[in-house]
């Protein structure tokens, strides 16, 4: 079999799985999801300033929501 | 039809096209949209062992179309520091970090893309950093892909020695996946890879062999990988509980773990709160040691280097309230506080002999207006 037609074959597969694979959370049921209390980061300059204390007083860092900058106190 | 193809073929084609438009609209299916029009002002304390920062910060975000966004922030330190790295070999100092940072959002169909740059100066160090993130939804908007890269550029500088410069490159990877489980229950799962490169030490910090101070030498390179899971879970009627775990491993053989939980409700209309506790701990790097008994290339007797533990008690409490002019959607009022307890393991207090121990009080007035 030619690679374009495996690739075309692929493609309709991935179409019928991308059918399968319906949403199950329709999004006139998100409103929960959608409360500033849900949030990942609901004030980010508080949690950017939150986040600058531990990173200074720390060794681990990375994989957090805010980003900051400068190296603070010694 | 392909030039030169037979009939076939070109079902195939148009076959393949259909499926890969329907493979799309599956995937791509969902509104984003663009950060929150709002500013924020904010005053900013911590107090902990012998040092004290204070300051103000700004926030601003505006769009300026249905698709375009910008951001500008203002972020100070003021800076007395008498901690026990500097009371234990040098002077009591004060000194002043002030950060500029400026953003821009487009937003395209179902994809958010981000670029920022901060600028931060203080008397022996400055950072400049370039941001790049981006997002899509998918799925019908259940998941959100993001991944973003930084790169940052800072000066080592030595407020006793005119004629010290360094420099520290640092560039940042990010992946992250926000999944929606239920109506009601939202996970992530993020990981970043940071490589920085060049003078990481402080040039005013001595390491101790025999309790004699010799100057700390670092690795000049280090990378480091975390990842992090986060649930988010909305409890009826109007509450919600986080958890978040983190686990951080580097090339100089720290591993640290972060684990958190807090809870957020409405008391009544206006008020909204929060509580929140963090648990930190970490081993110390390959090169730290509280009195070396000999010599070595790397050396670090930096407390941040060290096996330590560290416990967060705090909170936040949210006053809503809606303001004039007309433009203004919204206004809260808040306050928060941070209780961090540090518990070093083999970092001794040199003035009583004990493994040293500090509080700090962490605390955050600040006033966030929608419009």
């Amino acid at each position: 079999m030619k690679p374009a037609k495996i690739t075309l074959m692929l493609l309709f597969l991935c179409s019928l799985s991308g059918c399968a694979i319906e949403p199950w959370v329709m999004p006139y049921e998100r409103e929960h999801l959608a409360d500033p209390i849900m949030s990942s980061s609901r004030d980010p300059i508080a949690d950017r300033h939150r986040q600058h204390v531990f990173d200074t007083r720390e060794a681990a860092r990375g994989a957090v929501i805010s980003e900051g900058g400068g190296c603070g106190c010694n | 039809m392909p030039p030169g193809g037979s009939g076939r073929p070109s079902c195939l084609y148009h076959a393949g096209a259909i499926s890969l438009l329907m493979c799309l609209h599956a995937v791509l299916s969902h509104a984003t949209v663009l950060p929150d029009e709002r500013a924020d002002g904010m005053y900013h304390y911590y107090d902990g062992g012998g040092v004290r920062v204070t300051g103000p910060a700004l926030l601003v975000r505006k769009n300026l179309t249905d698709t375009v966004a910008v951001s500008g922030s203002y972020y100070a330190d003021t800076v007395s520091c008498a901690s026990i790295d500097v009371v234990t070999t040098a002077s009591p100092f004060k000194e002043k970090r002030t950060e500029y940072g400026a953003g821009v959002d487009y937003l395209h169909i179902d994809s958010l893309m981000s670029l920022s740059v901060t600028k931060s100066d203080e008397s022996d160090y400055t950072a400049d950093t370039l941001s790049m993130n981006y997002s899509q939804d998918v799925f019908g908007g259940m998941t959100t892909i993001s991944m973003g890269y930084s790169r940052g550029k800072d000066t080592v500088l030595e407020n006793n020695d005119p004629t010290f410069s360094d420099y520290v490159n640092r560039y940042q990877y990010r992946l992250g996946v926000s999944q929606i489980l239920t109506p009601t229950l939202r996970v992530n799962l993020d990981y970043e890879a940071i490589t920085d490169e060049g003078y990481l030490n402080s040039p005013y910090r001595s390491a101790r062999i025999y309790g004699a101070a010799v100057p700390e030498q670092y690795p000049r390179t280090r990378d480091s990988q975390a990842v992090a899971f986060r649930a988010f879970q909305y409890l009826l009627p109007d509450s919600s509980i986080r958890f978040e775990y983190r686990y951080f491993w580097d090339t100089w053989d720290i591993g640290a773990n972060t684990a958190e939980i807090s809870y957020s409700t409405y008391i009544g209309k206006p008020w909204l709160a929060e509580l929140r506790y963090r648990y930190y701990s970490q081993n110390n790097a390959s090169f730290y040691s509280d009195n070396f008994t000999q010599s070595q290339n790397y050396m670090a007797r930096d407390k941040e280097l060290s096996t330590f533990k560290s416990h967060t008690i705090g909170g936040k409490l949210t006053y809503t309230f809606q303001t004039h002019p007309s433009f203004v959607t919204k206004s809260t009022l808040n306050v928060g506080y941070d209780h961090i307890m540090f518990k070093y393991d083999d970092f001794t207090d040199v003035r009583t002999q004990e493994p040293y121990s500090f509080d700090a009080n962490v605390a955050r007035l600040f006033l966030s207006v929608w419009f």
